[in-house]
């Protein structure tokens, strides 16, 4: 099968030239355990936040609840790099956070380096950890509490016999899965990490292959970190069920615990903590940005619409595979691209397509490509029960009417699926247009995406233009999801 | 005719046994137990359910390994009989042309004929959730008028509507199979179903389908198994 073949052949093609070339410097073993290193401390950090957050949502109503669980699962759909320019206007040099503590007296914090890589990937992860947390939550039968409350059981008791069990449950696997996340993140530590003490394994393939040239070390670095995100891949899979990622149910169950005034003051701070360090940060985005829209040039936007026919093409090609990937074995097969880090595949895809062609030409379908590859299995998580549910109800009536393969898929299983393909359309895009990754590797200044345009930006010193960039990339982003996901849901 | 020789078809208690045959255009009621394989037995001739022995034919061609799309068989089943998402016109067009085209005039005709044989003209652009229970087993019996296939199956497809109804579709279902001239068989918990509308019964009890006895004789002197279902 294609995906098989485009799975495996770079990394075929990675192994294959990292193949007795095993000279790995002692700054590739520290690039290592940076990487382990740092995806433990935000994964660590993710969970236990997340475990009072979510309680917090979990047992309290108030105004702007729906919204703000809504925006628990904004983060997912949000471009590294905006978030970066964010969280670097809030706890950069010149940040809000720096400008408190002068005032007081105490001595700034820095934002690059193993904190910075932390902090965004708790940024992201804390609301996916939460969302997962929220969903067990909301899944415990309302008799639960009903008996609980009429054998008038204690916080602590409470706290045993019911909470404590479901954190048992979904923490290992919420952690599981936020380790490997952070493995192959790249972005936020090509942003803010870096230099000898802060390099993950991606990030030095980059480098590798970037500014060393050095294709041999880059192979045996990809292989490093491909025997890593799969060990990791393979233990998360195990241990997690893969909850959080779709449309989150949001039921309400009359509750009785929590009613002391200390209880909502904690449950009220926490959700005030979690609300602002998501909110902050992409507020500065947008106060900062707005005045750096006058400074976009034709080198932007020409960025941005590479970006934006990057982001259709992998939508069309994500869903393209997704039709007939969508059952389990599927799922399981496409769980793979996971693990896999793009860098990898990327780094593959340019030692196949060297002898060949200039790799360099080909920098935006080999994005596209491999971003297509990275959304499958958010599409096939969230097309995959619909499907075979559609499958199930009508299956038979399909081969009573003696229909034809186009009519069926024409006729059912499209207008049937509209919704969820309209949901991972939107997911695939927005992941798509926010996407700096591959792209890093291959472009030159002719080709573009606006992520990278932001991150040259950036390096370049413009942070009012690059944050003009980040808006503009933001506002796409946002508007690709919404429109793709309202043209599911409009009724036919 | 249908013609069912030593058919041994898989349930999960144990297998069903059926040898026998049924004359063209008669019109069976399958009763029996729950559970003891009613459904197993027109899932099978359908197509549905593979089977461990035995052969299938259907006026003298042999069906055991046809596909269900490429049997002389329609049948309906206890529910999602319609698709939801189509309008009745277009879930009735499906059954002449299956690949979803556009109707020719003659056929839209049919449709339309068919529709006001089951007392649903003006029906057409209706989609099935705004029909009540009747009305939709009313449409479905159309399409299979449309079908105009030998063998009629019927699983229980009006067993959620009330007494009136159901007479007024077994009605219907005797129209239908008369004009069509097909063989009919039709899963009924009621044996009140079975007089009224049935040439003769098939009982399935303890892994067996035994074969079609008249409907009278049948009830005069009912078997042991169908007395100590009925209680």
């Amino acid at each position: 099968m294609a995906l098989v073949s485009l799975t495996l052949g770079p990394i075929v093609a990675v192994v294959l030239r990292a193949g007795g070339l095993g000279a790995i410097g002692p700054g590739d073993w520290h690039a290592f355990r940076f990487t382990l290193f740092q995806a433990l401390l935000s994964a660590g950090f993710s969970v236990i936040l997340a475990i009072p957050v979510a309680r917090a949502f979990a047992r309290r109503r108030f105004a702007g609840r729906g919204v703000l669980v809504t925006l628990m699962g904004a983060p997912f759909i949000l471009p590294v790099i905006v978030a970066v320019i964010g969280l670097i206007a809030v706890f950069g040099q010149n940040g809000v956070v720096n400008a408190i503590l002068t005032t007081v007296g105490l001595p700034k914090i820095d934002v690059y380096g193993l904190h910075g890589v932390v902090l965004a990937h708790v940024f992201f992860n804390l609301p996916l950890a939460t969302r997962m947390l929220l969903q067990a939550h909301l899944a415990i039968p309302a008799e639960r509490f009903r008996l609980a409350a009429s054998l008038g059981l204690g916080p602590w008791a409470f706290f045993r016999t019911i909470e404590w069990p479901l954190i048992r449950r979904i923490a290992p696997g919420a952690f599981a899965v936020i380790f490997v996340i952070c493995l192959t993140s790249f972005a936020v530590a090509l942003t803010l990490g870096g230099g000898p003490r802060a390099t993950t394994v991606e990030l030095a393939i980059y480098q590798a292959m970037r500014f060393d040239f050095d294709l041999g070390r880059a192979a045996v670095l990809a292989v490093m970190q491909l025997a890593l995100a799969l060990i990791a891949g393979i233990v998360a899979l195990k241990v997690s069920h893969m909850d959080g990622f779709g449309v989150g149910r949001d039921r309400q169950v009359a509750r009785w615990d929590g009613r002391s005034l200390w209880a909502r003051g904690w449950d009220a701070a926490w959700l005030a903590i979690a609300a602002s360090f998501l909110l902050v940060p992409l507020g500065a985005v947008i106060l900062k940005g707005a005045p750096g829209l006058a400074l976009l040039n034709a080198d932007t936007y020409r960025a941005a619409g590479h970006s934006l026919a990057v982001a259709l093409g992998s939508t069309a090609l994500c869903l393209a595979w997704a039709f007939p990937l969508a059952s389990k074995r599927g799922e399981l097969l496409s769980l793979a691209a996971i693990a896999i880090s793009p860098l990898v595949l990327g780094a593959g895809i340019f030692l196949m397509l060297r002898p060949y062609v200039n790799p360099f030409s080909m920098a935006l379908p080999v994005t596209g490509l491999v971003n297509a590859l990275m959304a499958l299995p958010f599409a096939l998580r969230i097309l995959r029960p619909e499907a075979e549910a559609v499958e199930a109800d009508f299956a038979r009536l399909r081969a009573t009417l003696r229909m034809t393969r186009g009519a069926w898929l024409r006729l059912v299983w499209l207008p049937r699926l509209r919704r969820p393909l309209g949901f991972a359309g939107g997911l695939t895009a927005a992941l798509a247009m926010g996407d700096l990754g591959v792209i890093a590797l291959f472009a030159d200044p002719d080709r573009t995406t606006l992520p990278l345009q932001v991150y040259r930006l950036m390096g370049a010193y413009q942070m009012e233009a690059a944050a003009g960039a980040a808006l503009l990339l933001l506002g796409l982003s946002l508007a690709l999801f919404w429109l793709f996901d309202r043209g599911g849901r409009a009724d036919a | 005719m249908l013609d069912l020789r030593d058919i041994k078809i898989a349930m999960d208690g144990g297998d069903l046994a059926a040898n026998f045959v049924v004359p063209a255009r008669q019109k069976l009621a399958v009763l029996g137990p729950s559970g003891a394989g009613k459904s197993t037995l027109l899932d099978a001739i359908a197509g549905f359910r593979p089977m461990h022995a035995g052969t299938i034919l259907c006026d003298g061609a042999e069906i055991t390994q046809s596909p269900p799309e490429q049997r002389p068989v329609s049948i309906l089943f206890q529910d999602a009989n319609l698709f939801p998402h189509l309008t009745v016109a277009r879930n009735l067009g499906l059954a002449l042309r299956p690949d979803g085209g556009r109707l020719s005039p003659d056929a839209a005709q049919q449709v339309a004929e068919a529709l006001t044989r089951v007392g649903l003209s003006g029906y057409d652009d209706r989609k099935p959730g705004t029909l009540s229970g009747g009305q939709q087993g009313r449409a479905a019996l159309a399409r299979v008028l449309l079908q105009a296939r030998p063998v009629i199956l019927l699983d229980e497809p009006f067993a959620a509507l009330g007494p009136a109804l159901k007479v007024e579709m077994l009605g219907l279902v005797t129209e239908v199979a008369d004009r069509l001239g097909a063989t009919v068989l039709m899963v009924t918990h009621d044996p009140e179903d079975a007089r009224r509308f049935a040439d003769g019964v098939i009982l399935v009890a303890d892994g067996q389908a035994h074969p079609p006895q008249p409907t009278q004789e049948f009830f005069d002197d009912p078997p042991r198994a169908f007395v100590d279902y009925v209680g």
